[in-house]
């Protein structure tokens, strides 16, 4: 029995990848130690956020699952900064940890070409550095053309509590023992990263009425492009708000020789972002509190996450822990905090393909690869899908630029700096954010979900039908004027007079002056879906700015088109700083604007490795 | 660069003693192989031989040789400076030996130029050092030596601190809007910081305008109509400062006539003075000649003839004074026939200075009338902290208006994270000056400021 594509995890990185891959009419095998833990949710019971939000947005416009399947579950739903600009706001859902794994399992079980397993994978069959297929535990063979690694945190895991340790994945699930030993064999770098998660407390063991609550929007919303809301928002289900005092970071302080990260018994690196609560406390000395959040996992069962208080205390101090917080004070523990230590790649072991450099055919996707995070993990698994299949046609693979999306972003980050903690995606990161908005996302994707075949006929059609009316709102726009007979209304618009005829085009362009606005004060009759709206609104307001990213990235793209031949011998160039040098030959940049982003490297470096590439164009 | 570059490294004709200096990977072979003493392949770095310079076997001349080892030299590479003792001839001779040799005669600039490639010294200091080796004037090196010190990068840096310091917690505010305990950012926090910023950069401008008063000098137009005294008035200017340099052609299409130093400021005299004078056309043709001389001048020196009326040239010529102007009334040892009072209503009047050119004193006044009108007190005691060079100023420029534009957009939106867009902008320009990468430190600063996270 041969198989086209194996992927090997069904977390939210495996689970993008099969789908992908099966949909693409791959003959596609999902293999997970535990099928009741497909797209499982071990961490915060959310979806989306800042930067994040958008990157689900990124998956949906390229054909990807997480989107509808938040929709699907969510049991609360939330417009993020809509106080700022357009270009950061974000969606984030508390996603029901019931109904998320069960949706997604009902959408792989209905997909053609796919195929699910439960087992564990102990090595991988190479020949000639080209993956042949697999080796299960049980000593069983499977062959096939492209392995997709979706392990996720459970390479070589081990639980820490305190000073205990012990070899086991989220859910005290089974690790997978030899897998990374034997990756270690086949010639791949591992390194060790830690993470961590909250306690989980009985739901009618807090005294919520001393809390602050926190209530989904009053607005409907998706995720996807496609699909209208499913939820009601009556139906939303609330968060709560406290905050840790003196008391509990006494209790820190006194214990800290007793948590694992502080007594020593960690190995691996955990993130700057996503620290534990011993860590806030210890670094932050001088804050008197620090905010926790109290999110109900699922409307099925009665834990609540405490995000914010990841820790890795023994059991007796989290209690204590716990039970300083104001409105926790008699709280029940259902799930103890716990650290985890796992192993994952070297990112910078693979192309932007999120291909393997050492083996063909070999994929990886998700914590594997160093980073956090379900939506990061699901777009890694989504552009490994999509490569895997696009190779198997000898297609070029799919490399998003950095200005035109957040996966493009995380993936160009991973495989240029390469990580030493989780990484996770932040608007920060990305240098082109007004771009690349939560609001465009099908704008700057969709296209090539359709070209690849993610998209079907009627989606995209759909979509086109909304860039037409975009271009005629926009056109309608430049087209009609006030003219300085009509500055009554101008007035009534609360904006100041003009002198010369105005078109709506540029009265939109200033402060307090809204579509909705002029809809209501001109009497427009506009039959243009509110997202055609929003589109047209935007690139109206924020026309400078936009004009200036696109501006700055023209210079990345004069950067990227300078190409650096794959068997380029830095050698050659004898005034390369040694440190550059080395990663230089290790990550091999593709292009000079890629090696202008590899840390370590200075303005000096790239200044001489341009002079010496334009010579060998020259000869 | 993996050529061997020499250059003779002081200045020609000065001192007895000259040095080469070779830099690359075969310097000391190739220098070996003129060289007889000892076999400087096999010497330590860092020492001092001395030996002749030979030609086949010809002894050409008595030296002293400094081996450098890389990576301990200036440009990072192997490094060789030949003390010559021989005077120019001989150190020329040497000089074409090495090339005959091997070595390629250095680019200006081109030793620093490597040493910066080889990430010896930063941008501002490798610019600093090439305005060093151009100074003409001690000013002038007193004002390349404070820029190495690196007193701009230091600004630049607390600058672009004071922006990051916003922007990061712009970030924090973006990506963990859920924090209520973060400080969130008020479009004031960013109103207070923009004129501090802008004052600083304005200084920086501000002495840039003076250190390149220093540098280029100021260009003066001596304008007039014909007789009036122009050419007198130039000569006797050039006469007693002793021209350094006469009939060079400056950087305009005009001519400079003339560079004179008073005070070590550099005065360079454009002439219009030569103009003819006959026809009525040329007449003409004069008038447009001193035009353009003033367009492109600093200062006009603009003569009248107090032996005669004002004519309607004159006047033609005064309203035609762009630039700060001097009326100078030539020949007041003449009698008086010149009526100013009523043409001369606009005009300071400190700026009328009466002279003639036959008393040297009479010079004089005009000198003083320069150094007070470009206030060379404060360009001389000025401490030149902030150096700039024209890529730099560009850059600091370019940040000025960019903070005026955030000034604009400050009052009509208050997005703060589109206002960040500016701030970025003004934070990498800044950062261009003194070669700075974003990101990574975004990102540190980030993270060691803000306590947030699950």
């Amino acid at each position: 029995m041969e198989y086209d594509i194996i992927v090997v995890g069904g977390g939210h990185a495996g689970c993008e990848a099969s789908l992908a891959s099966s949909r693409l009419g791959n003959k596609t095998l999902l293999i997970t130690g535990n099928i009741k833990n497909i797209a499982d949710m071990p961490c915060n019971p959310s979806v989306g956020g800042p930067a994040k939000g958008i990157l689900v947005r990124e998956i949906d416009a390229l054909g990807g699952e997480m989107g509808i399947n938040t929709d699907k579950s969510h049991i609360q739903l939330k417009m993020l900064n809509t106080k700022k600009g357009p270009a950061v706001r974000a969606l984030r859902a508390q996603a029901d940890k019931i109904t998320y794994p069960k949706e997604m399992l009902k959408t792989l079980k209905s997909t053609k070409n796919l195929e699910i397993k439960e087992a564990i994978v102990d090595d991988l069959i190479v020949k000639d550095n080209k993956i042949k297929g697999i080796v299960l535990e049980t000593g069983e063979k499977i062959s096939c053309k492209i392995v997709i690694l979706t392990t996720g945190t459970y390479l070589k895991a081990d639980v820490l509590v305190g000073s205990e340790r012990k070899p086991s994945g989220p859910h005290g699930e089974k690790p997978a023992k030899n897998l990374s030993d034997n990756l270690r064999k086949l010639g791949l770098t591992i390194q060790r990263l830690k993470t961590g998660t909250p306690p989980r407390i009985a739901k009618d063991s807090i005294d919520f009425d001393v809390l602050a609550r926190e209530d989904g929007d009053n607005v409907l919303r998706t995720f996807s492009y496609d699909i209208d809301p499913l939820y009601k928002l009556e139906d939303q289900v609330p968060c709560f708000l406290t905050y840790t005092n003196e008391k509990t970071h006494e209790i820190i302080n006194n214990n800290l020789k007793k948590s694992s990260m502080y007594g020593g018994y960690v190995t691996g690196i955990g993130p700057r972002y996503c620290p534990s609560i011993e860590d806030k406390v210890v670094k932050f000395a001088d804050k008197e509190r620090h905010q926790l959040f109290l999110e109900p996992e699922s409307i099925y069962y009665d834990d609540i996450y405490l995000q914010g208080f990841s820790t890795s205390m023994p059991y007796d101090i989290q209690e204590e822990m716990v039970h300083s917080l104001k409105g926790l004070e008699h709280a029940k523990i259902l799930k103890y905090a716990y650290a985890i230590e796992y192993d994952a790649i070297d990112p910078l072991e693979m192309k932007a393909s999120l291909e393997n450099k050492k083996i063909e055919n070999l994929f990886t996707a998700g914590q594997i690869n160093g980073t956090s995070g379900y939506e990061e993990a699901a777009a890694q698994g989504l552009i490994a899908g999509i490569n895997a299949s696009l190779k198997l046609q000898d297609k070029e693979p799919l490399i998003l630029k950095r200005n035109e999306a957040y996966i493009g972003v995380l993936i160009d980050d991973l495989v240029t700096k390469g990580t030493k903690e989780p990484y996770r995606m932040l608007t920060s990161r990305a240098e082109y954010r007004l771009l690349l908005r939560h609001d465009n996302a099908d704008i700057r994707l969709r296209e090539f979900g359709y070209k690849i075949g993610l998209i079907d006929e009627e989606r995209y059609l759909k979509f086109k039908n909304k860039l037409k009316a975009i271009e005629e709102l926009t056109n309608y726009f430049k087209n009609n004027k006030l003219t300085t007979k009509e500055n009554n209304l101008i007035e009534k618009l609360d904006t100041s007079p003009i002198l010369d005829g105005i078109t709506y085009y540029d009265l939109l362009k200033r402060p307090n002056i809204t579509i909705e606005k002029l809809e209501n004060i001109l009497n427009l009759d506009l039959n243009y879906s509110n997202d055609v709206k929003e589109q047209v609104e935007i690139s109206i307001k924020y026309e400078g700015y936009i004009k200036k990213a696109l501006k700055e990235a023209d210079k990345l793209k004069q950067l990227e088109s300078i190409k650096i031949p794959n068997d380029f011998d830095y050698n050659e160039v004898s005034n390369i700083a040694s440190e550059a040098r080395q990663k230089f030959e290790l990550i091999k940049p593709v292009t000079l604007g890629q090696a202008s982003r590899i840390s370590g490297v200075n303005p000096s470096d790239i200044a001489v490795l341009s002079v010496y590439l334009k010579r060998i164009k020259h000869e | 660069m993996d050529d061997t570059i020499v250059s003779i490294a002081t200045a020609l004709g000065v001192g007895a003693i000259s040095i080469i200096r070779v830099s690359g990977k075969d310097s000391i072979s190739i220098v070996n192989k003129i060289f007889k003493g000892c076999n400087l392949e096999n010497v330590p770095s860092h020492t001092i031989h001395y030996g002749h310079i030979i030609n086949n076997s010809e002894i050409i001349d008595e030296v002293l040789v400094s081996i450098m080892k890389s990576p301990k030299t200036y440009t990072v590479e192997d490094v060789v400076e030949i003390n010559c003792h021989g005077g120019i001839a001989t150190t020329n001779k040497v000089l074409e030996l090495l090339i005959q040799n091997g070595c390629r005669i250095a680019e200006p600039g081109e030793f620093t130029k490597r040493a910066f490639l080889n990430g010896r010294i930063d941008l501002v200091e490798a610019e600093a050092v090439s305005d060093l080796i151009n100074s003409e004037t001690e000013l002038e090196r007193k004002v390349a030596i404070n820029g190495i010190n690196g007193n701009l990068s230091n600004l630049i840096k607390e600058l672009r601190e004071k922006i990051i310091k916003i922007i990061s917690n712009i970030e924090v505010n973006i990506d963990y809007p859920e924090y209520l305990d973060i400080y969130e950012v008020t479009i004031d926090d960013i109103k207070n910081n923009v004129p501090i910023i802008k004052e600083e950069l304005k200084k920086i401008i501000d002495d840039y305008e003076n250190t390149h008063i220093l540098y280029q000098g100021i260009n003066v137009a001596i304008v007039g109509r014909p007789n009036v005294g122009k050419s007198s008035l130039l000569n006797k200017l050039l006469d007693n400062e002793k021209a350094i340099v006469t009939n060079i052609p400056g950087t305009t299409r005009d001519i400079v006539e003339g560079t004179i130093i008073i005070d070590g400021i550099k005065i360079n005299l454009i002439d219009t003075a030569g103009i003819r004078e006959t026809e009525d056309i040329v007449e003409k043709i004069g008038v447009n000649k001193s035009i353009e001389a003033m367009n492109n001048a600093n200062l006009i020196l603009m003569v009248l003839n107090n032996n005669e009326e004002l004519t309607e040239e004159d006047k033609e010529l005064i309203k035609k004074c762009s630039k700060p102007t001097i009326f100078i009334i030539n020949k007041n040892d003449l009698e008086t026939k010149l009526n100013i009072e009523d043409f001369f209503d606009n005009i300071d009047k400190n700026n009328i200075i009466s002279i003639n050119t036959v008393d040297n004193k009479e010079i004089d006044k005009v000198k003083n009338k320069i150094k007070e009108l470009f206030h060379f007190d404060k360009i001389l005691n000025s401490d030149f902290t902030y150096i700039t060079n024209l890529r730099q100023i560009n850059e600091i420029k370019k940040s000025y208006n960019l903070l005026l534009e955030l000034e604009k957009e400050l009052d009509d939106n208050n997005e703060l994270d589109m206002l960040e867009i500016d701030l970025k902008e003004i934070w990498n320009t800044l950062g261009l000056i003194i070669g700075e990468s974003y990101e990574e430190e975004l990102l540190d600063n980030l993270f060691k400021n803000f306590c947030v996270g699950k």
